[in-house]
């Protein structure tokens, strides 16, 4: 009674408040660990916490005990959405609809022919302007060869410095994954879909050096996944 | 809809059902809800998920037919009361149930209560999904629960049912 009392009277912890979307699994990665380390360093959070593990499982049992919708819900739905107005389509739509309205009213020999004449009027218009664009120039040539006012910066494949996409693991914290970049000299480049593309150095390897560079990284704890990317 | 109708009804029944308490008024909404759904297809914005979107509808439509049965005022007494008429959580104690000592105290929950706890462990909705869903801050959503839970360990204290906490 008197726990009860204590329990009653006081505000709650930050932490003890989380507890019930910790179990429900519904915590982002940052609050489930702070929860989880509180749960290690204090017993009295660890019993509250049992109590509700019990009362989460009580509350799904109970929700489904309680059966599903008949098939009158159904009915009265469709039946509901049978009896609506027909909605009015946008502008936009209704442009869209008239062109595909028109061009299916066409019979297939008429549409043949004005592909045909749409052809022939285009073949026209490139002549024309064709034909303007040779008035207007002077007669002159230019030969594809290399400049050599210009710099050569062309990227090789092999001369580019090697990439990856990495997948991080779930509790990988935030400084571990820093720490791991700035020991590979990486830079996150790109994401995609929870991955992460990486470049490692600004200079290129050889095969076996980026080879060796994968190996170790996929080693690393906090990796899950690591594919070598052109 | 046939599919989302089909993916959703079950959820979205059970949670208008602990509302209303009535699984004819419990029907009726999801019909509505649904058709709402179909009427304002073109305004879901993708911000939460549909789930959540759909949840929210609910209860605004449950809310909304609860104020319209005026003969069924579920504030915190009546909810009590309804479960005094039946087998209370005392009776359950006396059983040595634990188990259902703890069901019937979820069920005596007052609404507020009751939502909230079925949102976060039974829709497995996160805070912020809790806090758009009932349009209160976090920090509420939070707190709401703490009480929540505060309040089903009075009953089941007075139900004479041990669990080890608090």
């Amino acid at each position: 009674m008197m726990a009860m009392k204590k329990l009653l009277e006081r505000e709650p912890g930050e932490i003890e408040m989380l507890l019930p979307w910790h179990a429900a699994g519904t915590l982002n990665a940052r609050d489930a660990r702070r929860v989880e380390e509180a749960l290690v360093r204090d017993p009295e959070l660890s019993r509250q916490y049992t109590a509700i593990r019990e009362e989460y499982a009580e509350t799904i049992d109970l929700n489904e005990s309680l059966g599903a919708p008949s098939a009158r819900a159904m009915q009265t739905l469709f039946a509901a959405i049978d009896a609506e107005p027909e909605r009015k389509p946008t502008a936009s739509r209704r442009i869209s609809r008239g062109i595909a309205g028109f061009f299916a009213a066409l019979t297939p020999r008429t549409l043949a022919w004005s592909a045909s004449l749409g052809a022939v009027v285009l073949l026209l218009q490139a002549g024309i302007i064709g034909a303007m664009l040779m008035q207007n120039q002077p007669a002159s040539f230019q030969t594809a060869s290399l400049s050599t006012n210009e710099p050569i910066t062309r990227t090789l494949s092999s001369e580019a410095p090697p990439h990856a996409l990495v997948r991080f693991a779930p509790d990988a914290r935030v400084a571990d994954i820093i720490a791991l970049l700035d020991t590979y000299r990486a830079a996150i480049i790109d994401t995609r879909g929870g991955m992460f593309r990486l470049q490692f150095g600004n200079r290129a390897m050889s095969k076996d050096e980026a080879a060796g560079l994968m190996r170790k990284l996929q080693g690393e704890k906090i990796v899950s996944v690591a594919v070598a990317t052109p | 809809m046939q599919v989302l109708y089909g993916r959703h009804r079950v959820r979205v029944f059970r949670f208008g059902l602990r509302l209303v308490r009535d699984e004819q008024v419990a029907e009726d909404l999801i019909s509505e809800v649904f058709l709402d759904v179909w009427r304002q297809a073109g305004k879901f914005e993708g911000r939460s998920a549909v789930s959540t979107w759909l949840l929210a509808i609910t209860r605004f439509k449950a809310l909304s037919a609860l104020r319209r049965r005026k003969d069924v005022e579920l504030d915190d007494e009546a909810a009590h009361a309804i479960e005094d008429e039946s087998d209370d959580p005392e009776v359950t104690a006396q059983k040595k149930d634990t188990s259902q000592a703890l069901r019937k105290c979820l069920t005596a929950l007052s609404p507020d209560h009751r939502e909230i706890v079925d949102l976060v462990y039974y829709h497995e909705r996160s805070v912020e999904e809790v806090a758009e869903i009932v349009g209160i801050p976090e920090n509420t959503v939070k707190t709401r629960l703490f009480y929540a839970r505060k309040k089903l360990a009075e009953l089941l204290q007075a139900a004479g049912v041990e669990r080890g906490w608090p």
